[in-house]
């Protein structure tokens, strides 16, 4: 196998005949790019809906409050419901361990000044909960505690971006920044997965804006996971029931549906993850597709080829070839083009995922990506295909007697 | 040199098979230039390719060079036909993306010989042919005479006990096919035994002997008088 002579002739054919083998060449190299493209195409896909929802727990439930839309039990429609502290403590009383994490929410705008550097950012007062449900990393000191909660203390866990705008290149950590006027201690710096604009948040207690900002017990959202232990029927049933509850709490007409709002992330979860499995499935439809039509092509190239050679064959044959060397010049011909396309092909297919990937974002393509021993393994496949679709009809040809392949003119 | 005898072939045609050699007996000493003639489908043809091991007889005997060749291996077949015989077809039968050098090297190729030493005996060949100057060209820049020497030095390269040409001027003009002839009868005056089929009677008759078939019988096995192709060019 490693007989310069025997390497010699097979690259003194490849050179000669140039057509054969960009023809053969070009359909391995086609199909493994292929390959490549629409594996990491699908896989594109897939990652914009996992990033869609890596932002927030997937067993979130969220309520919101709004104005009634019926009127109920001798109140007019038009009320405004508002959420107060002891609404969250009757939750976690009321539905007890099925309740994983609960915290309330206070949206507040502020402007945020720290030395020269000014920005306006989105403040959320929240429970230490909070992290949890919705994934927050604390890259630098600590997130809000029960004790902030319970002090009122004025401290903010700021985003990795606000860091970046207002503190440039110093750590935040330690110093005080001043929103709206008054000075707050940064305790934490975060990050988050869903993207740059949860990175451009500030977390401080709900106590404490509750104490500043109104002097009141008002929250504008309370948000909590159901027990991961729950399936998804019962974690429908749990949210049903707590939107029956909290309706009868605030003497809300059942059919109002404006009133009091819960979303249960487990809804749009399971639809997300019935698209995850079909795109999965899709993506091993299309994965064995390519590959199989690329072991089609090369097999038929691989027939044409000796169909070609059968002259050539009697010929050698006449002059004194045994049939194991036949059957190994055009063997070693064929699994040397073979990796050699398959090669180019997998370079070409990432490199344009490579290149193209970052602006495919806008059409819900993220991070196309298709491992390279995946890829690998499809080559390897083309190349034992290829080299058990050459094998065959060049045993076949390395037997057919000399005379009836020199009588093939 | 070679002994033949009692030799049958048939092809299968559909359900039935045609009988081709209906018992060849045929004996060649070392030395001799035999014509095998006859008409198309007489059976000249496979007598040649099964002396030339290229295809295989159903019955009888054949013995070459004191080797009985029965039953043999493809291995062992491409084994023989490399050390004892050399071919020369009436198409030249060149392989078209080889030059001139590399064909001739080829069935020293096979022997296992170093690259050195074939290019070596490969040019010396050629050189013998008169187509040194021609070693790097390929098939298709040759006339039909000098492709014929191309196949010729090929068949001698292997320095073969045997030469078989099956029409070997069949596909040359009166005047190539008298230089091609004239350098065949050079081969066999230096002592190389010759084998040819050819339906030319004036080819035929620049052999030693002629052998009729006919139906696959020998009609006619006579020793002529040898005309000169020289004197003819």
């Amino acid at each position: 196998m490693f007989d310069k002579d025997l390497w010699r002739e097979i690259f003194q054919s490849i050179n000669k005949n140039k057509t054969r083998t960009l023809l053969s060449g070009f359909t391995v190299s086609f199909a493994i790019l292929l390959f490549a493209l629409l594996f990491g195409i699908t896989n594109g896909l897939l990652n914009t809906f996992d990033s869609a929802f890596v932002d927030d727990a997937k067993n979130s439930i969220f309520i919101q409050s709004g104005k009634t839309s019926k009127a109920s039990n001798g109140l007019q429609a038009g009320r405004q419901i508002q959420f107060e502290n002891k609404d969250q403590e009757w939750i976690e009383k009321e539905f007890g361990d099925k309740v994983q994490y609960i915290t309330s929410r206070i949206y507040l705008n502020v402007t945020a000044i720290y030395k020269n550097e000014k920005n306006s950012y989105s403040v959320r007062a929240v429970n230490p909960d909070h992290q949890y449900l919705e994934n927050t990393k604390v890259n630098y000191g600590r997130y809000i505690n029960q004790s902030d909660i319970k002090n009122k203390t004025k401290v903010v866990v700021i985003g990795r971006l606000v860091e970046e705008d207002l503190f440039l290149k110093t750590t935040a950590i330690g110093k005080y920044i001043n929103l709206n006027g008054i000075q707050y201690k940064v305790v934490g710096i975060f990050s988050d997965d869903g993207g740059d604009n949860e990175e451009r948040l500030i977390y401080m207690p709900v106590s404490t804006a509750q104490q500043i900002y109104g002097n009141n017990d008002h929250i504008d959202q309370i948000n909590l996971t159901y027990n991961p232990d729950m399936n998804f029927d019962s974690a429908i049933s749990f949210s049903n029931l707590l939107t029956k509850k909290l309706k009868d709490r605030f003497s809300v007409s059942q059919s109002d549906q404006r009133a009091i709002r819960v979303r249960n992330l487990a809804n749009e979860s399971k639809a997300v993850d019935q698209m995850t499995f079909v795109l999965g499935i899709l993506v091993l439809i299309i994965g064995f597709g390519t590959l199989i039509a690329g072991i089609v092509g090369i097999s038929n190239i691989m027939i044409f080829i000796v169909k070609e050679r059968t002259k050539e064959i009697g010929i050698r044959k006449a002059l004194g070839a045994s049939p194991k060397s036949i059957v190994l010049i055009i063997l070693m011909e064929s699994i040397l083009i073979t990796i050699i396309a398959g090669f180019v092909g997998l370079l070409l297919g990432m490199g344009i995922l490579e290149l193209v990937g970052p602006s495919l974002e806008q059409y819900f393509i993220k991070d196309p990506y298709v491992s390279l021993n995946l890829v690998i393994g499809a080559t390897i496949t083309l190349i034992i295909a290829g080299g058990l679709a050459g094998y065959l009809p060049a045993k076949k040809a390395s037997r057919i007697k000399p005379i009836v392949a020199l009588r093939n003119d | 040199m070679l002994k033949i005898s009692k030799l049958h072939k048939s092809y299968p045609i559909g359900d039935s098979s045609l009988h081709v050699l209906k018992g060849i007996d045929l004996s060649v000493e070392e030395g001799e230039m035999v014509a095998i003639m006859g008409s198309s489908g007489s059976g000249k043809s496979t007598l040649l390719n099964i002396i030339g091991m290229l295809d295989e007889a159903d019955e009888g005997e054949y013995i070459l060079d004191g080797v009985p060749i029965k039953n043999l291996t493809e291995k062992k077949a491409a084994i023989y036909r490399n050390k004892f015989l050399g071919f020369i077809f009436q198409s030249f039968n060149l392989i078209n993306y080889k030059n001139a050098l590399d064909n001739v090297a080829l069935p020293l190729y096979y022997q296992g010989l170093k690259r050195k030493d074939r290019v070596e005996k490969a040019m010396f060949h050629l050189g013998k042919v008169g187509l040194k100057d021609w070693a790097h060209h390929l098939p298709n820049e040759l006339s039909g005479g000098q492709k014929q020497r191309v196949a010729i030095a090929r068949a001698l390269a292997a320095n073969p006990k045997l030469l078989l040409a099956d029409e070997p001027t069949g596909a040359l003009d009166t005047t190539t096919s008298y230089e091609i002839m004239d350098f065949i009868q050079s081969l066999n005056d230096e002592g190389k035994t010759i084998l040819m089929v050819t339906h030319e009677e004036d080819i035929a008759n620049m052999c030693k002997r002629i052998v009729r078939l006919k139906d696959g019988v020998i009609m006619e096995d006579v020793f002529v008088n040898q005309v000169r192709a020289s004197a003819h060019v």
